[in-house]
């Protein structure tokens, strides 16, 4: 298999994004534990910050094409 | 799109493997030839070649000199093909090609002489055209004999491109030679390993035919759902109704009203029609055995709807919106120099991200599937080991169905996904000015 420096800088931003939709997805729970009457507002905000945050990884997914 | 050169690809592929099981490397550059770059060269190993029968089923025996290569045997799956296959058979579909200097060839693939059970490679050379893995290609030499053809079989060999990266590339043996294989056109410049070749593909593959079948079906219920509701104004939905009417209430409820705004409205019809094409896609894509089609996960297809976005995103901005690109104001003039570009370039990352967001998520859940089912193969080392393979059904079985509740899920959050950022871009492009420290993206 040939290996390639872009899949390990591919890596490194899946470990950020990773890091991001983690904190994401825990400060939600948080949120809907302390307010569950805003489950729905708290949700959709959630999946919108975490589609933006994974917009970064899909870039380094890109560009990590492009360097391959 | 031929992904399958990228070393990314397998890279992620391997790794998806060693983490689920333990195995054994898996040599992929075992025995290879060393790169045979002319276009006809007498066969050199004639025996090796008739072992590579073209009537194969098991994608075990995909290729001789290799051991099985589950990243290729994944390629070959979620890509478009010319041919349908519901269960192990395989329907004929209509190729238009068009091959700059010579013009257009109209005919059935059934024309290639495909076996009706098997893995999609053609008998028969028709027009220099042949069927290889379901995919139609061109052969380049000028010398090969136009007409219907009798062919032997196939066989891959490594080459260098000109970035200087190995890649396979595909002939076919015809009279004990071998005759360099092109394949389609594809408008990437070369990006993904494609580029412009000798002809052009604007047949109804697997992909335009899914998709047909998917707006059929979607206008044909949503037709009924209208009809119903002209029909009994006022009355409780029945029916289909009741599955879609709760839908289209959370779209309007909670992405259109929210993210647009007043003119929710307007952009109404929009976000729906893209939830339901993208759901609908979804969702036909993982009905088993029937063509298992990846249209969602094909990127013409995610990137024309995520040009609609930017397009309906560029012309509904107003005033404000543009300002906020061009010129932020409220900022210090220094801090406007670096914005202005990165907001310019958000302009066209929005889309970019809407358009590998559904790619990237639908293609890595049915190339994990194809891996899945790929793991049989690889534990019962291509049938010699039958007890493995046997073992291993079970456990690549209970996965798959893991998987393929993942992917229900994924197919749902995918469309709903796209369609509020779609609105959230909407809305951004065409909010009414409140105040200067706005929310600008």
């Amino acid at each position: 298999m040939t290996g390639s420096i872009a899949a390990i800088g591919m890596g490194l931003a899946v470990i950020g994004a990773g890091i991001g939709v983690g904190n994401i997805g825990g400060k939600a729970m948080e949120a809907i534990a302390r307010q569950p009457e805003a489950v729905g507002d708290i949700r959709a905000n959630m999946i919108l910050t975490a589609a933006l945050v994974e917009g970064a990884a899909l870039i380094a997914l890109l560009l990590s094409y492009l360097a391959a | 799109m031929r992904f399958y050169q990228l070393p990314i690809y397998k890279s992620l592929l391997f790794s998806i493997l060693f983490a689920i099981s333990v195995l054994p490397s898996i040599g992929q550059d075992q025995g290879q030839n060393p790169a045979h770059r002319d276009t006809s060269s007498k066969a050199a190993d004639t025996q090796h070649d008739a072992n590579t029968d073209a009537s194969h089923t098991a994608p075990g025996e995909h290729e001789t000199h290799h051991e099985f290569d589950p990243a290729a045997t994944a390629f070959h799956h979620i890509s478009d093909q010319n041919i349908y296959s519901i269960g192990p058979f395989n329907l004929a579909l209509p190729c238009l090609l068009y091959t700059s200097g010579k013009g257009w060839d109209i005919f059935s693939s059934s024309r290639f002489g495909f076996d009706a059970f098997g893995h999609g490679d053609g008998k028969v050379a028709y027009n220099q055209f042949v069927l290889h893995e379901g995919q139609v290609m061109r052969v380049v030499d000028a010398n090969f004999p136009s007409g219907e053809v009798q062919i032997e079989n196939f066989t891959h060999k490594e080459a260098t491109n000109n970035k200087g990266k190995k890649i396979e590339v595909p002939y076919v043996v015809y009279q004990d030679r071998e005759y360099l294989l092109d394949k389609k056109s594809t408008a990437d410049g070369g990006l993904f390993g494609g580029g412009v070749t000798s002809f052009y593909d604007f047949s109804i593959g697997k992909n335009a035919l899914s998709m047909l079948i998917v707006c059929l079906l979607l206008g044909w219920m949503f037709i009924r759902i209208a009809r119903a509701y002209a029909n009994n104004p006022g009355r409780a939905p029945k029916g289909i109704q009741n599955l879609i009417e709760p839908i289209i209430i959370f779209l309007r409820d909670e992405v259109a009203k929210p993210f647009i705004g007043a003119k929710w409205e307007k952009f109404f019809p929009f976000l729906l029609s893209l939830f339901f094409f993208i759901l609908g896609l979804n969702l036909f894509g993982q009905v088993p055995f029937f063509g298992g089609s990846n249209v969602t996960g094909n990127l013409s297809v995610t990137m024309v709807l995520a040009l609609l976005a930017f397009i309906l995103t560029t012309i509904n901005g107003n005033k404000h919106y543009w300002q906020h690109i061009v010129w932020m104001p409220g900022v210090p003039a220094w801090v406007k120099i670096i914005l202005t570009p990165v907001e310019i370039l958000g302009v066209f990352i929005k889309p970019l991200t809407l358009m590998l967001r559904l790619f990237a998520n639908i293609t890595a859940g049915h190339m994990t599937l194809v891996v899945f089912v790929s793991l049989i193969f690889i534990f019962g080392k291509s049938g010699q080991n039958v007890g493995a393979s046997l073992g291993a059904s079970i456990g690549s079985g209970l996965l798959s169905i893991f998987m393929m509740a993942i992917e229900l899920l994924v197919a749902f959050i995918q469309a709903y996904v796209f369609t509020l950022l779609t609105a959230s871009y909407l809305g951004a492009a065409t909010e009414e000015h409140h105040h200067t420290e706005e929310k600008h993206h």
